[in-house]
C-alpha cells in the first residue's frame, strides 16, 4: 500500500488560516457567525478556526458538535454507526451558521448536516468549510470554503488525521498506484 | 413362523444369562436357545445378531396411548408401532383417555383395538376413581376381569386420603398395584421447578416436597392397609430418599422414573422450549445426581418412559398453555444406555429395570428368554450412535427436547409373539 | 462494539457491553426530546407494531412516542381489540403480523417466554415489553440510565428493591442488569413474596424495609401485583401498607443523596406514601423521561443492526 503525504502540519495550518480569513472576508467579520464541526474531526477543524477568528478579531466564537448518524440516508445499508451526542448549546436562530467538515465526497454528509441544523432551527444562512474536498459528488451542493482540491484515482483513498484524534496532522493518500 | 438369531450376545437378567448364544424361534415360542443351533433350512428369517445385544422385549409400565379420544395425538396402532421401534413389546396404557378407562367396555375397547392394529401388547391401566375425578371407586373388579393389570389416575393425584386408602384395599382383592402419580396441587400450581428455574423464567413454580409429600404419604397409607404401592415418574433426590428409607421395612412398594429425569435439569426449561415442559417438571442437578444413584442402588426399580405424545397445536403455544409431557418410546433406550456408558448401570442392570422388575410388578410373564417362554424379545445394539429426528418417529407425537441429539445404542429388532414387527434395515 | 442480536428479549442474555451500548445511544437520543422539533428522520420507512396482552400507559405510550420520534410507523394492537379474543393462537397472529412486514414488533404478554415464541418464529425483531413475572428488559435499562444519570456511576451503590418481587419482571431484569455492575443488591419485602433461593442471584434478602433502607444509594419501590395473585401472599394490603410502605422516615436512613424509584403505576399510600412520592428524592418522573431515549437507542440498535 502505497501513502504520500500530501499536506503536512505546516500546510494545513496555512490552509486554515486562509480559509478563515476568507470566512471573514465574506461575511465581513465575525458578527452573528456560529461555528459547527461535524463528529469527529470537523469538530477540532472548527475550535482551530475558532482560535484562529479570536486571533485576528478578538472575538469568541461559540462552537457546537453535530452527529448527523440520526440524519443518514444510508443506515440500513451499513454497518450500524454509534450515534453520539450532537451538543450545540446555543441557540442557531437566525445566525450565521459555518458548517465545519474535514473531506467532502459525495454530498450526502453534509445533506444530512443540513437537515439535522434545520430540525435545530432558522439559521439565517448556511456555509460550508470543508479543508479537502474530493471531488465526486452525488447532490448538488458545494463548499463555501474549500483549502484544497483533489480528484481521487480509483483504488485511493484521502486521510485527514488530526493530531486531536489521531496524534498526528497531516493529509494522506493512500492507495494501490 | 421359524425364526433363527445367531451369535447375538444373549442378556436375560432373570435367568442369570450373558452369553454369545443362538435364539430359535418356533411360532410364538423359543424353541431352543444353544451355542451354534444349526439351520434347519425351512427358517422364514435368519439374523445375524454378531455384535449385537439379544435381549427380552421392554416393557413399558407407563405410556399413553390417547385412544380413545385423542386420536389426533396418538392411536393405538401408531403409540405401539413407536413403542415396537423403540424395543419395547409390553406397554401399559394410562387411562386418562375419553372417554376415561375406568369402566370394562373402554379397557375391552382398548384391548380389542390392540389385537386388531396393535404392533405389541398392550395392557390397559384402568382409573382407581371414575372419571379420574378422585370423588369415588371406579369399578375395579370388572376393569380387573377384563384384563388391566394397575390401576392409577396418572396425571392427577387421588387427593383424597381416605379415598386413596379404600383404593388401595380394594387393590388386594385383585392383587393388582395401584399407580401413584404424586402430586400435591395445592403447592405445584406451576410449570417448572421451584429453585433456579422458576427464579430465573418468573414461571409459576412446583417444588419438590409437592411431590415428597404426597409420596410419604401414599406410603404411610399403603403400608398401613398393607397394600402394594407403585409410585410412578418419581422427579426429586428427596423421593428417592424416603423410598430408600421405607423399602428397608416394607417391601411392598416400588418405584421408576423416566430417562428425562437422569438426562434433563431444568436449565432446559430456561429458553421456554414447551417440549420441556413435563409433570413433574424437569429438576436441579442435584436431583438428577439422586436419581441415578436411585437406579444405582435399586432404590429405583423401573425405568418408564411416561410417553405423552401430543399434537402440534398443544405445544406450540405459550409456555404456561402448553400441554405437558414428552413423546419418549422412541428414545428411551438410546437415553437409558447412557446410564451404562457413563457407569451407572451395567447392562444387565439396565434391562432389568426394563424387563424383569416391570414383570414382576404387574405379574406378567414375559421379560425373560427361556426355552418353552413366549418369543418376546429384541435385538439392539448399544454402541451404535444416531441423531434423533422427530420427524421420524413413528409416533404421531413429535414433541421432544432431544430432537437433533447424538445417542449413542439403537433398538434394531422386536419380536412380538414370534412376529418380527420391527426391523432396522442395517439387521 | 456492534449490535447484533434481533431481538431484546431478557437483561439475563446481555453482556455488559452491550447493557452500556445501549445507555451511550440512548445518552445520546435524549436531546431530541428537549428539542423544539422532537423528531429525526432516522427511522423513516421503518414499521413498528406493539402488541399489548396486558394493560399498559406507560410503557406503550412510551414506545410509540420512541417510535415517533424516529419518524417510524407504529401500529398499537391490544388484545382486546386483537384476533386473541377470537381464540387465535399468538404463533398465528405474530405470523399474520409478520406478513404486513413490521421491522419490529413490541410485545407485553402476561406468559413469561411468550416474546421469545414471537422470536423465534418470526424474522421481526422483537422486544420484550415484559412477560409475565419473568423480565422487563426495557424498563430495567431505563432504570439504569436514570441511576447513572443521577448518581454518574453505577458501580459501587447500594440498591434496595421492595416489594412484590416473586411477581415482578422489574426486579428480575434489574437484579440481571445490576449485579452486571459491581452493586449491592438487597431485596426486601414479606416472605411469601420473595422467591426461594433468591440469594442465589447474588442478592441479599432482608425482610425488615428498616434494614434494607440503611445506607442504600437507590431505592426502588414495587407495587403488589395483584393481577399475578399478589394480594393472596400477604394478610391484608393494610398490614402489607403498614409494613412495607416507603415513608419518609425510612430515607433518613438511607444515603443523604439517595433516589427513590418506582416503575409504575404506584399505588399512594401503599407501597410508597405521597411525600415520598412527590418529594425531593424522588426521580420517578425522571424514569418515565428517559424511558423515551433509552427506547428510541432500542430501536434504533435493532432496527440497524448488521445483518
Amino acid at each position: 500500500m502505497k501513502k504520500r503525504v500530501f499536506l503536512d502540519k505546516k500546510a494545513i495550518d496555512r490552509t486554515l488560516t486562509r480559509i478563515t480569513h476568507e470566512i471573514l472576508e465574506k461575511n465581513e467579520g465575525c458578527d452573528n457567525l456560529c461555528l459547527i464541526g461535524i463528529r469527529t474531526r470537523g469538530v477540532y477543524l472548527a475550535k482551530r478556526i475558532q482560535e484562529k477568528i479570536k486571533k485576528i478579531e478578538k472575538k469568541e466564537l461559540p462552537v457546537g458538535i453535530l452527529d448527523i448518524t440520526m440524519y443518514r440516508d444510508d443506515l440500513s445499508k451499513i454497518k450500524l454507526p454509534v450515534v453520539k451526542k450532537t451538543d450545540i448549546s446555543f441557540d442557531i436562530n437566525n445566525k450565521i451558521v459555518i458548517l465545519i467538515d474535514d473531506v467532502m465526497h459525495t454530498g450526502r454528509t453534509t445533506r444530512a448536516a443540513i437537515d439535522a441544523l434545520m430540525d435545530l432551527g432558522r439559521p439565517q444562512k448556511i456555509q460550508l468549510a470543508v479543508l479537502v474536498d474530493r471531488g465526486n459528488r452525488e447532490l448538488p451542493i458545494h463548499p463555501d470554503y474549500a483549502g484544497i482540491f483533489y480528484t481521487i484515482d480509483k483504488g485511493e483513498e484521502i486521510l485527514v488525521k488530526l493530531k486531536e484524534v489521531d496524534g498526528k496532522d497531516e493529509v494522506i493518500i493512500v492507495g494501490t498506484q | 413362523m421359524k425364526i433363527l438369531i445367531k451369535k447375538g450376545r444373549v442378556i436375560d437378567p432373570k435367568n442369570n444369562t450373558d452369553d454369545i448364544l443362538d435364539i430359535y424361534i418356533n411360532g410364538a415360542v423359543i424353541e431352543k436357545i444353544g451355542k451354534n443351533i444349526k439351520e434347519k433350512g425351512d427358517e422364514d428369517a435368519i439374523i445375524n445378531a454378531s455384535g449385537h445385544i439379544v435381549a427380552p422385549g421392554f416393557i413399558d409400565i407407563h405410556t399413553h396411548l390417547r385412544e380413545p379420544g385423542y386420536e389426533y395425538k396418538e392411536t393405538i396402532k401408531t403409540g405401539t408401532l413407536a413403542a415396537a421401534k423403540g424395543g419395547f413389546t409390553s406397554v401399559v396404557c394410562m387411562a386418562n383417555t375419553d372417554p376415561v378407562n375406568d369402566n370394562k367396555s373402554v379397557t375391552e375397547f382398548i384391548l380389542k383395538k390392540a389385537r386388531m392394529e396393535g404392533s405389541c401388547r398392550v395392557f390397559p391401566c384402568g382409573a382407581i376413581t371414575k372419571g379420574l375425578k378422585g370423588e369415588e371407586l371406579s369399578e375395579i373388579g370388572e376393569m380387573f376381569d377384563a384384563g388391566i393389570v394397575a390401576i392409577s389416575d396418572d396425571g392427577k393425584t387421588v387427593k383424597h386420603s381416605g379415598l386413596l386408602r379404600k383404593a388401595l384395599e380394594y387393590s388386594k382383592i385383585f392383587n393388582i398395584p395401584v399407580i401413584s402419580h404424586c402430586e400435591d396441587t395445592d403447592l405445584s400450581q406451576g410449570f417448572v421447578n421451584e429453585g433456579m428455574a422458576s427464579l430465573l423464567s418468573g414461571l409459576d413454580a412446583v417444588p419438590s416436597i409437592a411431590e415428597e409429600l404426597i409420596v410419604q404419604r401414599d406410603i404411610m397409607i399403603a403400608e398401613y392397609v398393607k397394600a402394594y404401592i407403585h409410585l410412578t415418574h418419581i422427579s426429586t433426590a428427596g423421593s428417592v430418599e424416603i423410598v430408600a428409607l421405607t423399602k428397608k421395612r416394607y417391601s411392598n412398594i416400588s418405584c421408576d422414573t423416566c430417562p428425562h429425569y437422569f438426562t434433563l435439569t431444568e436449565e432446559a426449561t430456561l429458553n421456554f422450549d414447551t417440549n420441556t415442559k413435563v409433570n413433574p417438571p424437569l429438576r436441579s442437578e442435584k436431583d438428577v445426581e439422586v436419581i441415578k444413584e436411585g437406579l444405582k442402588n435399586g432404590t429405583i426399580d423401573i425405568i418408564s418412559t411416561d410417553h405423552a405424545p401430543h399434537d402440534l397445536t398443544s405445544k406450540d403455544v405459550e409456555f404456561n398453555l402448553a400441554s405437558s409431557g414428552i413423546s419418549g418410546l422412541e428414545t428411551a433406550l438410546g437415553l437409558s444406555l447412557k446410564l451404562v456408558h457413563d457407569g451407572v448401570l451395567s447392562l444387565s442392570e439396565l434391562i432389568k429395570k426394563f424387563t424383569v422388575n416391570p414383570a414382576r410388578l404387574l405379574k406378567l410373564p414375559y421379560g425373560e428368554l427361556g426355552e418353552g417362554k413366549t418369543a418376546d424379545l429384541i435385538v439392539f445394539n448399544p454402541d451404535m450412535e444416531w441423531i434423533v429426528d422427530k420427524n421420524l418417529f413413528l409416533s404421531k407425537g413429535k414433541n421432544t427436547p432431544f430432537h437433533g441429539w447424538r445417542l449413542k445404542g439403537k433398538n434394531l429388532l422386536t419380536i412380538v409373539d414370534g412376529r418380527i414387527v420391527y426391523r432396522e434395515g442395517t439387521i | 462494539m456492534n449490535w447484533t442480536k434481533k431481538d431484546l428479549l431478557e437483561i439475563k442474555k446481555l453482556t455488559k457491553e452491550e447493557i452500556l451500548l445501549i445507555l451511550e445511544t440512548a445518552e445520546s437520543f435524549k436531546e431530541i426530546s428537549l428539542r423544539e422539533i422532537k423528531k429525526v428522520p432516522t427511522l423513516r420507512g421503518k414499521t413498528i407494531i406493539t402488541l399489548f396482552y396486558e394493560p399498559s400507559t406507560r410503557t406503550r405510550t412510551s414506545f410509540e412516542i420512541a417510535a415517533k420520534r424516529l419518524s417510524a410507523d407504529t401500529i398499537n394492537i391490544s388484545a382486546n381489540t386483537s384476533s386473541y379474543v377470537k381464540g387465535e393462537t399468538l404463533k398465528d397472529t405474530g405470523k399474520n403480523l409478520e406478513s404486513m412486514k413490521p421491522d419490529v414488533i413490541v410485545i407485553r404478554h402476561s406468559m413469561p417466554g411468550a416474546p421469545h415464541m414471537l422470536a423465534r418464529t418470526l424474522k421481526s425483531s422483537i422486544i420484550n415489553a415484559g412477560d409475565g413475572a419473568h423480565e422487563h428488559p426495557t424498563q430495567a435499562l431505563l432504570d439504569l440510565f436514570t441511576i447513572k444519570e443521577k448518581k454518574g456511576r453505577i458501580d459501587g451503590l447500594k440498591v434496595a428493591i421492595i416489594g412484590d418481587i416473586i411477581h415482578s419482571r422489574v426486579a428480575r431484569s434489574n437484579i440481571f442488569a445490576l449485579k452486571q455492575f459491581n452493586t449491592e443488591v438487597v431485596c426486601c419485602g414479606p416472605a411469601t413474596m420473595i422467591p426461594p433461593h433468591m440469594e442465589k442471584l447474588g442478592v441479599k434478602v432482608e425482610y425488615d424495609i428498616n434494614k434494607a433502607v440503611i445506607d442504600a444509594d437507590v431505592i426502588m419501590m414495587l407495587r403488589i401485583q395483584k393481577e399475578r395473585g399478589g394480594v393472596s401472599y400477604i394478610p391484608s394490603i393494610r398490614e402489607y401498607a403498614c409494613l412495607y410502605g416507603l415513608k419518609k422516615t425510612h430515607l433518613e436512613k438511607a444515603k443523604k443523596d439517595v433516589i427513590v424509584m418506582h416503575p409504575g403505576p404506584m399505588n399512594r399510600g401503599i407501597e410508597i406514601s405521597d411525600e415520598v412520592a412527590d418529594g425531593e428524592y424522588s426521580v420517578i418522573l425522571d424514569q418515565v423521561e428517559n424511558g423515551v431515549a433509552v427506547r428510541m437507542a432500542i430501536l434504533y440498535l435493532l432496527t440497524g443492526r448488521e445483518q
